[in-house]
């Protein structure tokens, strides 16, 4: 255990995470060297452009009158790179998106399939909130990284070292002077980093609070006004209000300095390059300088200069945003790399059973579990329910009446004792076969968003659609189904048809009906629908139960009397044991809730 | 958009020195290709070191000032932003709590939400920008194109040319995109549904081995998903190319034309250099010019949408009292009918009375109108006919803090906040710290919340989800009880409390509260079995009423209901 999450945490090393992000890059390789050539070609292009811009003005201002066939010749030469250039561009923008959309789409394939096989213990113990945020956030921030960012670099690098090559032959001493700035700009993207980056923090932290809290108080409008709390509730929201305010203005205080000061140390560096060019550019016209001193400069090159010197200024005052927004993309990355590296449900054992025909016998032998080694939740419990009969398990809620079902269905494996389906011990059987011999129906209804034919077919795929009919006869849905203007085909969405709680149960009644599974694992709910629903779900259920071996968390009076067996749950163990009679007969807990309601 | 510059009003002097402060800046920043252009253009020719040392060191101080008066004028209006969003949210929010349930119900939540959170945020955002970008991009576009006019009209009007086609090219684009990136979020949101649906739904995915088919089923929507990205990026990945493309063609035109004006010597070639720099600027003024237009449009519907919410009327009037009431009676309905949306009755000529201190158990199917007789009662929505009285008077004629406060009241699921225990019974009141420990024990809540480690300051997550059911229930029961009000009205609010806990806490009530009135909602028969007084609605009606034994006999849908829940004892 030790062993393997070293290695985990090695293989997720900053170094590692980058390894393994590259290799997704490397898998598209054809795209990603295309990429790469086009970058270079369009920026070489648009690096070239001012160069073609400098020779026409020293054609304008060649002495003699201008010279046309040059001026021509270097603007259609401008034209011509500025418009490969943008083609350039624009066709690396797209083998981007499509090499970064690869990449996305196999990422998040390969986190939902990694998903679906983790175990139930998994969504346990993770929110849902949580694992959505990494197929939203976490692949979203690594894509923008991918599609974007990675361009810039390959540019902003391209152009550096192209504007401070091209400087540099224009004319060494103007670039000695502009390199003097560069440190500025440095140290302003680390006061960028540094200061200002944590206002905005606060201030999106802050925001959120404020949202949070207006959303949170909203759900609770009408409870506010029954106590006549709106100025009381008001003036914590402006309070809150008041602080995230605050953060803005601090925020927005040290940025207003940013940019005016990036522009300022551009505009400075200009002034400098002004001066220096303007010196250069006397003394070169007046004859102090030769045209083969490295003083010499013409007028073009100082125009030149100017353009290179401001195509450079960019990426390095974008310098720390990208720094940044690669850290963010790595510790995306992180996350998404740990889900991935989950341990999967363990394998079937190699000598695991397939089953044909289940009879239904189930046995629990002295079985003990706890979801946390510390503290057992079932304790040397032993049951038997032979084909066709009925366990009741009741208790108040919380008190652990579904870890049963969870180790019934293997969703987590006991560990102590033995389960047997058919004399079987249950570990030793498949585990697709084991849970296809139950039928659940839980109380959280699970329907997804999809058509309701859809959603019954669920239970068993190879389902004729008459046999679908027949099973929403069964679970007396068919004439609600068939009055909705779609019938079946009514997609079931959030915002679609209204189809009450009680219908929802009903439906998945019927998916179970069209499973043949012999045993049989239902949830008795009193959830809130009316009393003629409720009739009709206990029909729907009585039926299902018929011919089935069946394991029931209880809550209605008959099925609990009339179960051959009940196990009575409390603080998650077993404290009483047999059927109606004999609890009654024993007069502890169960006998004394029983009582509780004639009192 | 008026009501945003009546807001500003009070604001106008703080504005106004902001605005100065931009300007001056921005033209000082004008200054600056100006003076380059002077350099290269006039002073290299005078010979002078000190000129050009002159006319440098000028460039220098400009881009001070410049820097300056943008740093003072943005502080200035991230100040100005953020008293004005104060006010704005400040005003917004009490207005929303204080809308009546009628227009909380034509709203929504979600969209007053949204209208509290997103709404104000784009407003926010534009008053801050127009502060900062309003200013500077029409100076920068107004000032470059003057100047430009006068270093050269000719040379100016080619780069005039190409504005119009920048402006338009980014505000097309930008505006193509709002559809195309509201497909990508529908697709986006089609991909985490089955994300969440299967979170949810694992033990049924595993129970049926439908791993194959959910992945069947994610593919799709990502597949979606990718395609629709890829295609929104791909139309909008035209922007950028074209506007660098754009802007260097309107330089390469400067260039061509000056060099047909310089042969002629209508121009110099020095102008090209500054006609550059003002290029790049206006050019960028144009497109955050263009940008700004965008924003516009989503602030202007922001703003739409905050200020119906501030202007929505309360349709809740004042009424005087007819004076025929019986003073001897606590609570009385008088054939009352009420239709939310004004078609069909949601409750048809309820009548009933109660003496002070009696109980009221009320009972039927879901949405058969038991929750608006209450609403009713607590005066969220006057009747469309008929007359509900309090002490013998019309609630219409009291005034709406003292009707409030003569009530305690629990609603099916209930508000649980994030914060103390404490503090969700004491709900902002005055209430001492011993009146929610007694209000705890009537609620039968005070076992629990002291086992918890930190007691009453147990802190409670949003929507209570820390606490079960049953839980959550009692602590808004003691919410309830914690003023001993005069009339207690309980919404569904035991029903997750077992059979046992439920009778304490009836016991624990009629003894605590002997002249409160109680009225009980419920799905449960047990809840309201000893009510003095049970009713039972369907559809709107009263198909039964009286005590729990006449029923029996005389209304047979009390008995059937009676009848299916009699296991209930056993469940939770």
């Amino acid at each position: 255990m030790t062993d393997k999450k070293k290695v985990s945490t090695e293989k997720r090393s900053k170094k590692g995470i980058f390894l393994r992000l590259s290799k997704y890059v490397l898998g598209q390789w054809p795209l990603f060297t295309v990429a790469l050539a086009l970058t270079l070609a369009s920026n070489q292009l648009s690096l070239l452009g001012p160069r073609f811009s400098g020779a026409a003005i020293d054609a304008i201002e060649a002495t003699g009158g201008v010279d046309f066939t040059s001026v021509w010749h270097n603007v259609t030469l401008m034209i011509a790179c500025y418009a490969v250039s943008a083609v350039f561009a624009y066709l690396l923008s797209v083998v981007m998106v499509n090499l970064s959309q690869r990449i996305t789409y196999r990422m998040r394939k390969q986190l939902f399939e990694k998903l679906t096989s983790l175990p139930v213990n998994y969504f346990d113990t993770h929110a849902t909130g949580d694992i959505i945020s990494h197929f939203g956030y976490d692949i979203d921030t690594i894509n923008s990284t991918l599609s974007h960012d990675l361009i810039q670099v390959m540019t902003s690098l391209y152009t550096v070292i192209g504007s401070l090559l091209f400087m540099w032959q224009i004319s060494k001493p103007m670039m000695i002077i502009f390199v003097l700035t560069i440190p500025v700009s440095v140290l302003l993207t680390r006061y960028r980093s540094r200061v200002v980056r944590p206002l905005f923090r606060k201030r999106a932290k802050k925001y959120g609070e404020l949202n949070g809290f207006a959303e949170e108080m909203l759900t609770g409008s009408g409870t506010i006004s029954a106590y006549g709390m709106q100025e009381e509730i008001s003036s914590r929201f402006n309070k809150i209000n008041g602080e995230a305010m605050d953060a803005f203005r601090n925020a927005e205080y040290q940025g207003a300095m940013l940019f005016p000061t990036i522009n300022l140390v551009n505009n400075v560096s200009l002034s400098l390059v002004a001066i220096m060019g303007g010196i250069l550019y006397m003394l070169s016209q007046n004859g102090t300088f030769l045209a083969s001193s490295v003083f010499f400069i013409t007028l073009g090159g100082v125009a030149q200069f100017v353009q290179y010197s401001r195509k450079f200024a960019g990426p390095i005052n974008e310098f720390s945003n990208i720094i940044h927004e690669f850290q963010s993309a790595f510790s995306a990355a992180e996350r998404v790399f740990t889900i991935l590296d989950e341990a999967p449900e363990k394998e079937d054992d190699a000598d695991a059973v397939g089953l044909d025909e289940v009879r239904g016998d189930v046995c629990l032998k002295e079985v003990s579990f706890g979801y946390t080694e510390d503290k057992t939740v079932l304790k040397n419990l032993s049951v038997t329910a032979k084909k066709g009969k009925t366990v009741a398990i009741v208790g108040p809620t919380g008190a652990g009446k579904t870890t049963v079902i969870n180790l019934l269905m293997r969703f987590y494996d006991q560990q102590k004792g033995e389960i047997t389906l058919d004399g079987i011990p249950s570990h030793k059987i498949k585990r697709e076969d084991l849970r296809l011999a139950f039928t659940m129906v839980l109380q959280d209804t699970w329907l997804f968003c999809g058509t309701i034919y859809d959603n019954i077919v669920y239970g068993r795929e190879d389902a004729s659609p008459e046999e679908v009919y027949e099973a929403a006869r069964s679970a007396r849905i068919d004439s609600f189904i068939e009055s909705l203007p779609d019938g079946y085909d009514t997609v079931l969405s959030d915002d679609g048809v209204n189809v009450s709680k009680g219908q929802k149960q009903l439906i998945t009644i019927a998916r179970a009906f069209l499973s043949k599974a012999p045993i049989l694992i239902l949830d008795e709910a009193t959830s809130n629908v009316d009393s003629r629903t409720e009739i009709q779900i206990q029909t729907a259920m009585n039926e299902l139960m018929k011919n089935k071996t069946c394991f029931v968390i209880a809550h209605r009076l008959s099925t609990i009397q009339n179960a051959d067996t009940i196990l009575v749950v409390k603080d998650g163990s077993i404290i009483e044991q047999g059927n109606h009679n004999e609890l009654i007969k024993l007069g502890g807990f169960y006998s004394s809730l029983y009582n509780s309601q004639f009192s | 958009m008026k009501w945003i510059l009546s807001y500003l009003k009070p604001l106008r002097k703080r504005i106004a020195v902001g605005v100065t402060f931009k300007m001056l800046g921005t033209v000082s920043e004008l200054m600056i290709p100006f003076l380059l252009s002077y350099i290269l253009e006039n002073v290299i020719h005078t010979n002078k070191i000190q000129s050009i040392l002159l006319f440098g060191g000028l460039m220098a101080l400009f881009s001070l000032t410049a820097c300056l008066g943008n740093i003072i004028a943005n502080r200035m209006a991230a100040k100005t932003t953020m008293l004005f969003s104060t006010q704005m949210r400040r005003q917004l929010f009490s207005k929303t709590l204080h809308l009546s349930a009628r227009n909380v119900d034509s709203f929504t939540i979600p969209s007053l939400e949204a209208r509290i959170t997103s709404d104000t945020y784009n407003v926010q955002n534009f008053i801050g920008m127009i502060q900062k970008m309003g200013i500077r991009a029409p100076i920068l576009l107004l000032g470059g194109t003057v100047i430009t006019l006068i270093m050269d009209n000719k040379l100016a009007l080619v780069m005039i040319a190409t504005l119009p086609v920048i402006f338009a090219v980014v505000y097309g684009i930008s505006r193509m995109g709002v559809p195309l990136y509201s497909t990508v979020q529908r697709s986006v949101d089609s991909m985490v549904r089955v994300v969440r649906e299967d979170a949810q739904g694992i033990r049924v995915i595993k129970a049926l081995s439908k791993v194959k088919y959910e992945n069947a089923r994610y593919d799709k929507a990502n597949l979606a998903l990718k395609k629709n990205e890829t295609r929104a990026a791909t139309i909008m990945g035209v922007v950028n190319p074209i506007m660098t493309l754009l802007m260097n063609l309107g330089i390469v035109g400067v260039i061509g034309v000056s060099a047909y004006f310089v042969s002629q010597n209508r121009s110099s070639s020095t102008t090209v250099i500054a006609f550059m720099q003002y290029f790049t600027l206006i050019s960028m003024a144009m497109m955050s010019l263009s940008r700004m237009f965008v924003m516009y449009t989503k602030c202007a519907a922001s703003a739409k949408r905050i200020s119906t919410v501030l202007e929505c009327e309360n349709e809740l009037k004042p009424r005087e009292d007819d004076g025929k009431g019986d003073s001897s009676l606590h609570v009385s309905f008088e054939k009352v009918s009420f239709s939310y949306l004004g078609k069909k009755n949601n409750v048809n000529n309820i009548s009933f009375s109660l003496k002070k201190g009696e109980s009221l158990g009320i009972i039927g199917p879901t949405g058969s109108g038991k929750t608006t007789v209450l609403r009713l009662l607590m005066r969220f929505y006057d009747p469309d006919s008929g007359i509900i009285r309090i002490n013998g008077r019309d609630i219409r004629s009291y005034d709406a803090n003292k009707l409030t406060r003569m009530f305690g009241v629990v609603f099916q699921n209930d508000f649980i906040y994030a914060d103390s225990i404490k503090e969700n019974i004491r709900f902002g009141r005055d209430i001492s710290d011993e009146a929610i420990t007694e209000a705890a024990r009537i609620a039968q809540a005070h076992d629990f919340i002291s086992s918890f480690a930190k007691g009453y300051s147990h802190k409670v997550s949003t929507g209570g989800t820390n606490l079960s059911g049953g839980q959550r229930q009692r602590v808004l029961i003691s919410r309830a009880v914690a003023t001993k009000p005069e009339i207690l009205v309980l919404d569904d609010s035991s029903s997750a409390l077992d059979y046992k806990t439920d009778a304490n806490l009836r016991l624990a009530l009629s003894k605590a509260l002997p002249d409160s009135t109680v009225i009980t909602v419920a799905q449960r028969v047990s809840s309201v079995k000893s009510c003095d007084l049970i009713l039972v609605i369907d559809n709107g009606v009263i198909i039964g009423s009286g005590k729990h034994q006449e029923l029996m006999e005389s209304c047979s849908e009390y008995k059937e209901i009676s009848d299916s829940q009699m296991g209930g004892a056993l469940l939770d």
